[in-house]
This record gives C-alpha cells, sequence and structure tokens, in this order.
C-alpha cells in the first residue's frame, strides 16, 4: 500500500478481467502519476464501434474521480458502459487515490418499492464479479435476483465486486425483480453496505447469521445510510441461518427487526456444520428447515428455502420444491435461469386447492355482505384461520398469473 | 483475362438501392431488380457430347494420382477448378488438387469451391505464387480477411447454395474441372456420401459439377468393386477416378455430438421460436420446417418436439442439415420424412445409410432458383441466423459489422422462401448491437424475412399482418422492431459505424444471379 510520503512514486494497480474466455467485462491497469496530464490506452474487441465512446467515457470517470495524472491501458472485451465505470473507479482506489470519491453512471429510473409479503418463489443468484449475467437476468423472470458479494466473490475481489454491484444497483433494469443483494459476514458486510445501500436495493440477505444483534447491527447501519441519503423507501433484510447455532436461534433471528421479510436457510453450511452429508432428498436438514419454517411464521415472516445445486437434475429440483412447498416454504434460491420455471410450478397451489380455496373465499364474502360472522359452506362452519389462509392462496395465486 | 480490382469499377444502384459494380471479373452483370422480378431468357448450358469409346470398357477409370489425373483433363492457366464443402473443416481434397494444379505449373485459375474452412487457409499462399487467380465461394476466416482487404487478384463472388447450381447451369461460371470428394467410390466413378472411414452424408454440393463440368475426376479413400451402391454421383458423368490414402480428417468432417447451446438467453430465444411457431398456428399436423445445426437450432427442435408431442401433432418432413436431434423426431414417428442437404453429425450421417426415410437432397431439388420450383419454398417455417438486421427487416450474414467476411451464404438466402422466415438472433452480441439502421451487407432482402426472434421479444414484419393477427392475443413478446432496436441501443450505446473502403473487393448475388450488395474493401 502507498502512503503519503510516497506520493512521488507510481502507484499501480489493477481490476477486472480480460481475455478470450471472458465476456461483457473490461481490465484496467492504472498507475497514478504526479505530472503529465491523463494518458489512455485502448484495446477493445468492440473498438470500431465503441472506441471513441470508452476514451471519452474514460476521461470522464476519471474526471470525476477527481485523477488528474495518471496512465490508463484498458483491455475491453465488451464491457457496458456501468461495467468499465466500476473498474476504473475500482483500480484507481487499489492504487491509492480517489479515495472517498466515486463516479456514479446516470441513474435508471428505480422500480416501484417492494412489499414485505410480495412473492419470492425463486431468488436468481448472480456472481458479484460477472457482469455477462446481470442485463439479461430479468428476462427469465425470477422473483427476484440476488447480486452475491460473498461466497461467489473471491476474497481479493471484494472491493471491486462492491463496486461493481452498486453501479449495477444504479444502471440495470431488472424490471419486476425484486433487487437483493447478498452482503459478506460481518463484519466486512458492513463495507457492502456502505457501498450499496445507498443505490436502494430492496433487501439485504446476511449470511451466516447465529445471533439477533448481528441482525440488528445491519439494520442499524442501513438506517443511518438511508437517513443520511435521504432514502424513504424499505429496505428488507432475509438473515441466513447456516449453522446449528443458527437454527437454534431461529425465532430470536426472525424476530430482531421489522425489516425482517423473510428467513432463510444454508443448507451447505449447515450440513458441514454438523457433520452430516447433504442429500438431494435432504433427510438430513429436515429438522433445522422445519424448525426455520416454524420461527418464520412465527415472527409474521416468510420462510424460504435453500438452492437446489444439481442445475441437470430437474426432477430432483421439482420434487425438492413440491416437498418444500408442502413443508411450509414460499420460495427457494436459483443457481441457474434454468430452475426457474420449476420452481414456480413447483410453488404454485394445485387446481385443487385453488378451487377449494375460492370457494371459502366466496362463502367469507358471502358472509361479509349479509353481514354474519359466523362463515359457512353448505353444511360446514369455516373457521376464520381457514379463511385467512384461503384469502392468502388466491391472492397469491393471481400474484402468480395462475387465475385472473 | 478478369478484372482486376485495382482498376476502376463501375457501379449501378440496384433495386434495394445498393451500389454495385456492373462488371465482375470481365463479365457483365444484372444488378438485383427485386425478388421475382428478374426474368432469364436463354437456354441452359451443357457439357460437350462425349463418347464411349474415349473410356475404358472395362469401366476402370482409375489413374496413378490427382496430379496425372488433372493433366489428362488438360488443366491450364486461367481455368475454373471447383471443389465441394461436403467434408467440411475436415476436407483434404480441394488443397491436395490446388497443390497438384502449382506443381504441374498452372497459373491464374478460379477455384470455386461450393464452400471454404478455415483449414484451407494455406490457398493464401497459392494466391500469392499467382497460382489461383482469385475465389468465387465463400471466405471466412483468414481467405475472408485476404479478400475484404483488397489483396485478391480478382473480385469475390458469394453465392448461396442454390446460386451456386443456378450460376453452373447457368453457364454463369463453366467449370473446367470438378474434383470431388467421395467416402465410397467405384473405379467407375459411381459415389457416395453415407459409408467409408471418411463418411459425411450427402455429396449433393457436387451434383451440378458432376454434371455440367467438362471434366470430373472423383477422388476416394473407400475404393469397392463396382457398383458402389447407392450412388449419388453418377460414374457415367466423371472422367477419372483417383484413390488416396485419406480424403479428410472425421474428427473434423462430423461432430461426435452436435451441442445445444447451454447459454439461458439463447434457450429463451429458441423456445420463444417454437412457441411462436405454435401459437401462430404453423405448427400443426403434416407441416414441415428447417432449422440449421447452429446451438439456438438445435434447442429450438428440442423444445418444438416437445410441443408437438404435447399437441399430438406430427411433421410430414423436415429439412437437414441433420444431426441427431432431427434424427430422434424420424426414430420417435413426429416427422414422416428428413429431406437432407448436409450431414453434420455421425447419428446424422448412420441415420442416412441406414433409414430410407432420411433422404440425400441436393441444391438443385432444394434451393435452384432456376428450374420448375424447389422444395424451399414447400417448408412451412424455417429459422436462421444472421450477423445483422435492419429496422426494414433486411439481413446481413456475410460481413460483421465492421464490413470484414464472416461467413458464407450457405442455404440462407434460399431458405428466405419458405412460408415463414424466422430469425433467431441475440439482441446483441459482445455490447454490439443485431439490429441496425442499415445492414453493411445485405444478404437478404426484408420483403422476405417474416419474423425477428431475440431474447427481448418477437418482432414482425408489418408485411405480414396474417402472421401479427395469428398471434395477437398470446402472451408472446411480440414488439415493433424499433422498440427492441431502442432498448438495446440504451444498453449498449449507439454504435459507431465503421469506415468501410470504397473499393469493391466482393459481390453478393441473389438466387437468380443478379448482384444483391457489394463487400467493400476494409480500410
Amino acid at each position: 500500500m502507498s502512503s503519503a510520503v510516497e506520493t512521488t512514486s507510481p502507484r499501480s494497480a489493477e481490476a477486472g478481467h480480460w481475455g478470450t474466455e471472458v465476456r461483457s467485462d473490461v481490465h484496467v491497469a492504472f498507475e497514478a502519476r504526479d505530472s503529465g496530464g491523463v494518458e489512455i490506452s485502448l484495446e477493445s474487441r468492440v473498438a470500431p464501434y465503441y472506441g471513441s465512446a470508452i476514451l471519452e467515457q474514460t476521461r470522464e470517470v476519471l474526471g470525476e474521480l477527481g485523477v488528474k495524472h495518471a496512465r490508463v491501458a484498458i483491455h475491453d472485451e465488451g464491457a457496458l458502459p456501468f461495467v468499465i465505470a466500476a473498474r476504473i473507479e475500482a483500480a484507481a482506489r487499489r492504487a491509492g487515490i480517489a479515495l472517498g470519491k466515486r463516479s456514479l453512471p446516470e441513474q435508471h429510473p428505480l422500480p416501484p418499492p417492494s412489499h414485505k409479503d410480495r412473492l419470492r418463489r425463486s431468488r436468481l443468484y448472480l456472481p458479484g464479479s460477472e457482469p455477462k449475467y446481470y442485463i439479461n437476468a430479468s428476462l427469465h423472470a425470477p422473483d427476484g435476483v440476488i447480486l452475491d458479494l460473498e461466497d461467489s466473490v473471491h476474497r481479493g475481489e471484494k472491493d471491486a465486486a462492491r463496486i461493481l454491484v452498486r453501479n449495477t444497483l444504479r444502471t440495470v433494469d431488472f424490471g419486476s425483480c425484486e433487487r437483493m443483494v447478498r452482503i459478506n459476514q460481518l463484519p466486512l458486510g458492513l463495507e457492502d453496505l456502505a457501498e450499496v445501500v445507498g443505490e436502494s436495493p430492496d433487501l439485504i440477505l446476511i449470511p451466516k447469521v447465529e445471533e439477533p444483534e448481528q441482525v440488528r447491527e445491519v439494520d442499524r447501519m442501513i438506517a443511518e445510510i438511508k437517513e443520511r441519503n435521504g432514502i424513504i423507501r424499505s429496505i428488507w433484510i432475509m438473515p441466513i441461518l447456516e449453522s446449528a447455532l443458527g437454527i437454534e436461534n431461529a425465532f430470536a433471528v426472525a424476530a430482531a427487526s421489522e425489516n425482517v421479510a423473510a428467513l432463510t436457510i444454508g443448507l451447505e453450511d449447515y450440513t458441514a456444520d454438523l457433520g452430516v452429508v447433504k442429500t438431494t432428498e435432504g433427510r438430513e436438514s429436515q429438522y433445522a428447515r422445519s424448525r426455520v419454517v416454524n420461527a418464520a411464521r412465527a415472527a409474521g415472516v416468510q420462510a424460504i428455502d435453500s438452492v437446489f445445486s444439481d442445475v441437470a437434475d430437474m426432477d430432483g429440483l421439482r420434487r425438492w420444491g413440491e416437498a418444500s412447498r408442502a413443508a411450509g416454504f414460499e420460495g427457494m434460491g436459483c443457481i441457474h435461469p434454468g430452475q426457474i420455471r420449476v420452481i414456480h410450478e413447483a410453488f404454485q397451489p394445485t387446481a385443487i386447492e385453488i378451487e377449494k380455496a375460492r370457494k371459502v373465499v366466496a362463502a367469507f364474502e358471502e358472509a361479509q355482505n349479509k353481514g354474519l360472522a359466523v362463515v359457512s359452506l353448505g353444511s360446514k362452519m369455516i373457521d376464520p384461520p381457514v379463511v385467512q389462509r384461503a384469502l392468502k392462496l388466491v391472492e397469491r395465486a393471481k400474484a402468480m398469473g395462475v387465475i385472473s | 483475362m478478369s478484372a482486376s480490382v485495382n482498376e476502376r469499377v463501375e457501379l449501378a444502384h440496384n433495386a434495394v438501392g445498393r451500389a454495385v459494380p456492373t462488371m465482375v471479373n470481365g463479365k457483365p452483370q444484372i444488378p438485383f431488380l427485386g425478388a421475382g422480378k428478374y426474368q432469364p431468357r436463354a437456354r441452359k448450358a451443357a457439357p460437350a457430347i462425349c463418347s464411349n469409346k474415349d473410356y475404358p470398357d472395362s469401366g476402370d477409370k482409375r489413374v496413378a494420382d490427382l496430379e496425372t489425373a488433372l493433366r489428362k483433363c488438360g488443366l491450364r492457366d486461367g481455368m475454373v477448378i471447383s471443389n465441394h464443402h461436403h467434408l467440411r473443416d475436415g476436407d483434404k481434397v480441394a488443397l491436395m488438387a490446388l497443390e497438384a494444379a502449382a506443381r504441374i505449373g498452372v497459373k491464374d485459375l478460379m477455384w470455386f469451391p461450393s464452400a471454404s474452412f478455415p483449414s484451407q487457409k494455406s490457398a493464401i499462399e497459392l494466391m500469392e505464387k499467382g497460382v489461383i487467380h482469385h475465389i468465387e465461394g465463400s471466405m471466412n476466416g483468414p481467405l475472408g480477411d485476404y479478400c475484404t482487404q483488397g489483396k485478391m487478384r480478382g473480385m469475390g463472388v458469394l453465392r448461396s447454395h442454390g446460386g451456386r447450381y443456378q450460376a453452373i447451369q447457368d453457364g454463369e461460371v463453366h467449370v473446367d474441372v470438378a474434383v470431388i470428394a467421395a467416402p465410397t467410390a467405384d473405379f467407375f466413378g459411381n459415389a457416395d456420401g453415407s459409408h467409408g472411414k471418411s463418411a459425411c452424408g450427402s455429396l449433393g454440393f457436387a451434383l451440378a459439377d458432376s454434371t455440367y463440368a467438362d471434366r470430373v475426376i472423383v477422388v476416394t479413400d473407400n475404393l469397392v468393386p463396382f457398383p458402389c451402391v447407392p450412388w449419388q454421383i453418377q460414374g457415367n458423368n466423371v472422367d477419372f477416378v483417383v484413390e488416396v490414402e485419406s480424403i479428410g480428417d472425421p474428427a473434423k468432417i462430423v461432430s461426435g455430438t452436435t451441442q445445444i447451446t447451454r447459454s439461458p438467453d439463447r434457450l429463451r430465444i429458441a423456445e420463444l421460436v417454437a412457441q411462436f411457431l405454435r401459437a401462430a398456428g404453423i405448427m400443426k399436423n403434416g407441416f414441415s420446417f428447417q432449422a440449421g445445426a447452429g446451438g439456438i437450432a438445435l434447442a429450438f427442435v428440442e423444445y418444438l418436439k416437445q410441443m408437438m408431442k404435447q399437441d399430438g401433432v406430427k411433421a410430414r418432413f423436415v429439412r437437414g442439415g441433420s444431426t441427431k436431434f432431427l434424427v430422434e423426431l424420424l426414430q420417435e414417428g413426429l416427422t414422416d420424412y428428413i429431406l437432407d442437404g448436409q450431414t453434420f453429425d455421425l447419428d446424422g450421417v448412420k441415420s442416412m445409410a441406414n433409414d430410407p426415410r432420411h433422404v440425400a437432397t441436393s441444391p438443385f431439388t432444394s434451393y435452384n432458383y432456376h428450374g420448375k420450383g424447389n422444395f424451399a419454398s414447400l417448408v412451412d417455417a424455417v429459422v436462421l441466423g444472421a450477423t445483422e438486421v435492419d429496422v426494414n427487416f433486411n439481413a446481413n450474414v456475410v460481413t460483421h459489422s465492421d464490413g470484414r467476411l464472416l461467413h458464407g451464404i450457405g442455404g440462407w438466402q434460399n431458405c428466405l422462401f419458405a412460408g415463414c422466415t424466422i430469425l433467431a438472433l441475440p439482441a446483441f452480441r459482445d455490447r454490439i448491437p443485431v439490429i441496425v439502421d442499415e445492414v453493411t451487407t445485405m444478404t437478404g432482402p426484408g420483403e422476405m424475412i417474416d419474423v425477428v426472434v431475440t431474447e427481448r421479444g418477437i418482432a414482425i414484419n408489418p408485411r405480414r399482418a396474417d402472421l401479427l393477427d395469428a398471434v395477437k392475443g398470446s402472451k408472446l413478446p411480440v414488439r415493433p422492431i424499433q422498440d427492441i432496436k431502442a432498448e438495446v441501443e440504451k444498453i449498449c450505446g449507439k454504435p459507431a459505424r465503421p469506415k468501410l473502403g470504397d473499393r469493391p473487393c466482393a459481390v453478393v448475388k441473389w438466387v437468380d444471379g443478379t448482384v444483391l450488395d457489394t463487400v467493400w474493401q476494409v480500410s
């Protein structure tokens, strides 16, 4: 690392990726200088179309970062502007300059805020260092996308990834998907929050939660940043329980803040913690998963299942999803867009369930109209919890587009 | 002697507003007049009458080697020598023939392959040495660059498979010597592609040359006693037979397995295409379709197959390029026939050899526009690719947006005559939008392209009000092409238009032999 004393020597750093296997990314080699102005070199597979646009953007970004003297070598593999800006900023920061400065790309209008109890059948993981997956993610219509800063990002790439994720939240149109970010385990996760919360993600996933205080710490930091940035829309929290202790504290974690919208479980780490083998049937995690469902319901939040990691096994995924729904989960993670449709089908109520629920709802409405306190269907009296469940099921089925 | 690109070239504007040379390699040209507008008035070309007395009664036409055969054919300076691409990137025969010609010492040949492949890049050295004057046939990779850098002495002429047949049949190109690679042949010259260690499937691309060339040489690495059965090439058209150790690299002739794309975005495109055919009512009992062997096309076949099963629909025929995916349709009773133009994988080759319902076709039956009809217009739907498509649905399949030659036309132009022509394309590649204001090189006029399917939506050509009506009320993301273009430009930024040179280095022919567009030298 350079220090103030060393300002006379050049400070070099790089960020991003290039190579024949790399798509939609860019590599930036940055050398801070003390004089001589800005010198940019560019190699790009899209140079005939975007060469001058990239050079112009680079000058702009450097200007915003307050860089006056530097040599910047750009090796572009067809990166989109928000990626180029993020890589230049990351390289400059790594070179020890432009600290505390940001180059924020033009903002795409924010989608409407997400509701606490919205549909969360599927959430698609997008690695925080792989920009090529972002731009088309919403076309596959998951209920949510997770920009992941944790397990999919190499330890040495965390700084660059959070800048990229910040720019992504700011510019990429994710359609009607809930925009989620999985931060790192605390305390590193707090640095992630500092970079991304200003861009109003809809939900933050906190990994490896074991104590309610961890949730409260994240909640406080989110509140602070929101206030500083004048953000009023909600930013929900989904704690991930990934250890035996986490499961033991499930209810306390789920109830730790008003902003917790859902509780989920990470089975890779959980089974490792238990010292058992993770299977596609999942008998080894039955207790933990039931515990999560129960704790979530007790705290009035959604229970969301883990991921199914064999992307080729669609039948296995379907069975897992159906069992998961039957156990009380409302959704699960997905690691490939191909899983989304199967998951949505698995979490969809059956035609018989819908039919039954509609009858109950009709009976309830009739009773309401007649001013009756008791709802009855044929000769049977319907209990209020049954009515509530039917109302929710019909509303969900509508949201899923199963009925109109 | 043919014209050199260094000479001044006169240009005329054709019916789609493209500036095209009026003279190519010393021959006057007709600018494109519009689809179906050009009326040829002439008789077909024909080779000289031969006599059996000049051929051995034993039927044995073998000679020692290719050099001997070329000498006996009277190969000399300035002649046209042809080859075919049924062995694809594995072909060894074309270079064998050209190098033999070089040893004989002939110069200024016009090489007339049905397509060239990257493995044939040493043809560049033969052009440098003066053995080859220029190439009329698809060029890509190093050969394409050589052409678009303006280094070739003559102008490249790009034709579709059907256009190549038409050019030979109509006498626009007179083949002096055709050299045909044959996976199986007998000494009489009967030849076939479905058996032998270098089996490749159909030899259809060589059919025109075998019937119209002055001299025909068959080169095989699997000589069988007479008769070679079945025979797709008739020995009665063949002058000489040459036996060699190997005609090609089997690993590059056919893929062991053709691969479906794994890209979620491309799978989405493939599925949208299949959904479109279903929603538009095209997928119905007795229908027909054609799709290539690209990743999206293969995935499309898989999606369509599921839908055909769900709806209990059977096709009457499907057109190959065959792959195991088409073979499975045949075997599972989902189509009565495969009419196959070329065979891309081992399952395809095996099926053609063993299943009489898997039929070898040729550019004559399938694609030739100067005939009494062809199969292409009988196909209900075709799924094709392209490098660019413009807002008027004109499409480019030969050049990259920077003007470099990237692909041959293949059967692409010929397929545009299908009932419904669908281009299946990612909306952008490496930040470069696929939908543009104006294509770099017009390969297909927009009046013949009906639907563009991208991961961001389906654009239907406004000329096809019937298709727009047919899918009205479906859940398909049907959008104006300008909308998709605008959305992509918002993501990628509007690309600058690369500057192209003003010297023509190749022309694109339409299926009727008129000139559709010019490929300009890249600066």
